[in-house]
């Protein structure tokens, strides 16, 4: 399982956790998120700037 | 608390101006309550119209007079600055104030026998107190945390405007300054126009959104889940409370305060990013959002009834940052604070000669670059001097 960073405000996309509230359940993997999902926090970055970031918590 | 005697440490010693200027907006959104109170004990009706001079007359006035600030806070207090609960308690203590005014007005309206311009004056009055709500909304619809986004749903009640966090954050922001976004005024576009446009199309965008982010859940958009219907259920109890109550003598009072709140909000949405256009790149995206995208105006005093919402173009960059801590940026300014700025906006050939030099200006000439009105694309290349026949046209 892997995270993924926004680089304009840090919000971590965990491939764990998922995020529920934006539809994604726990385990939803990066690829099955759609290509137009906008940073749920800014949406000044979109999918494709999202840099992988460290695994661990 | 031990001194440090480092002198590397001027973040201890910062202090912050504006700090207690900060409870301007809460005096501004009991204001409307304030006027009728004094009403009552003077017998002067004029005081009915309290709120509308302020924000019409006064606020002008002491932009031109306090004038402008661009001083920032040092970068090492930031982080400081933005954790300091206190802040964060003025926006919060300013939501029930809404509800508070909102209905002291309805009640008056309906018991205090005004003649039809006192009656005008308080719901002028409440349409101002409903767009600084929106304002709030905005300013906690950012955040990131349940709690605040869940009082966003709940101080956008009562301005009826439920669907503004999902409109502003998922459309707007991702759309800024692009032909299509319905929040982002063209070069041309009167206010009229702008507003026609933009109210259904910002419903419309955060109703499909909403739409699609439930339907990833497998849910329909009829939905206990749906966080539009969820705040619209309360303007419901509210207004259809007041109705039932108060009866039909509401009704001029809901229509205006509701519309013109809406219009302070696509008022501040038409002057924010005027004509001003990101560039598509080769790969089909448009360009990040820069600071010159959006229209600032560091006017002291508007800025402190606003929450800095007029440090515009860093709140673009950084939507998340509270408004605390908003920096003044290299961007294009405004002539004047907001206030000014509407009642430019409401007369549309004098904000197009105040304007289009401006919008013109950051483009260094080139009309080419501005986001122009489609139907007045050919005549403003022409005017402008870029009037190839047939190049560039759509
Ligand atoms: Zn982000």
């Amino acid at each position: 399982m892997a995270r993924y960073r926004c680089p304009g405000c840090g919000h971590v996309y965990d491939e764990q956790r998922g995020n529920p509230h934006e539809g994604f359940p726990p385990g939803t993997r990066w690829a099955q998120v759609p290509d137009d999902w906008a940073c749920p926090d800014c949406a000044v970055r979109d999918k494709a700037d999202f840099v992988p970031a460290p695994g661990d918590d | 608390m031990s001194r440090a005697p480092i002198p590397a440490a001027p973040a201890v010693a910062y202090r912050d101006d504006k700090r207690h200027w900060w409870w301007l907006p809460l005096f501004v959104a009991i204001s409307p309550v304030l006027g009728i109170a004094l009403t009552a004990s003077t017998g002067q009706a004029a005081w009915l119209w309290l709120t509308p001079l302020l924000w019409y007359l006064v606020l002008p006035i002491a932009d031109a007079l306090v004038g402008r600030d661009r001083r920032n806070p040092p970068d090492a207090v930031v982080p400081t600055l933005e954790s300091d609960r206190y802040y964060k308690f003025l926006v919060y203590a300013s939501v029930p104030l809404f509800y508070v005014t909102w209905i002291v007005a309805a009640w008056a309206l309906a018991t205090q026998h005004y003649d039809w311009i006192g009656y005008l004056g308080v719901s002028l009055a409440v349409a101002l107190t409903n767009g600084l709500a929106l304002v709030v909304g905005h300013e906690i619809g950012h955040k990131t945390n349940r709690f605040e986004k869940r009082l966003a749903q709940i101080v956008l009640a009562v301005p009826a405007y439920g669907h503004f966090s999902a409109e502003h954050n998922r459309g707007h922001h991702k759309d800024v300054a692009t032909p299509d976004d319905p929040a982002s005024s063209r070069f041309g576009e009167s206010l009229y126009a702008f507003v026609l446009r933009e109210i259904p199309g910002a419903l419309g965008r955060a109703w499909h959104d909403e739409r699609q982010r439930l339907a990833r859940s497998g849910k329909g958009p009829w939905s206990l889940s749906n966080e539009l219907l969820q705040s619209f259920a309360i303007t419901a109890v509210l207004y259809g409370g007041a109705l039932a109550v108060w009866g039909a003598v509401l009704l001029p009072f809901l229509l205006i305060s509701t519309f013109w709140g809406w219009q302070f909000l696509s008022t501040s949405n038409y002057i924010e990013h005027y004509g001003l256009l990101r560039q598509r790149l080769p790969d089909g995206r448009f360009e990040r959002c820069r600071p010159e995208h959006s229209w600032n105006a560091d006017h002291v005093i508007s800025n402190l009834m606003l929450y800095h919402l007029q440090r515009h173009s860093d709140h673009h960059a950084r939507p998340t940052r509270c408004y605390q801590v908003l920096r003044s940026d290299r961007a294009p300014e405004l002539p004047s604070g907001y206030p000014l700025c509407f009642t430019l906006a409401y007369f549309p050939p004098l904000w197009r000669a105040v304007m289009d030099p401006r919008v013109l200006a950051v483009y260094g000439g080139d009309v080419t670059r501005v986001n122009i009105q489609p139907s007045k694309r050919a005549r403003i290349l022409a005017r402008y001097g870029a009037g190839q026949p047939g190049a560039a046209g759509g």
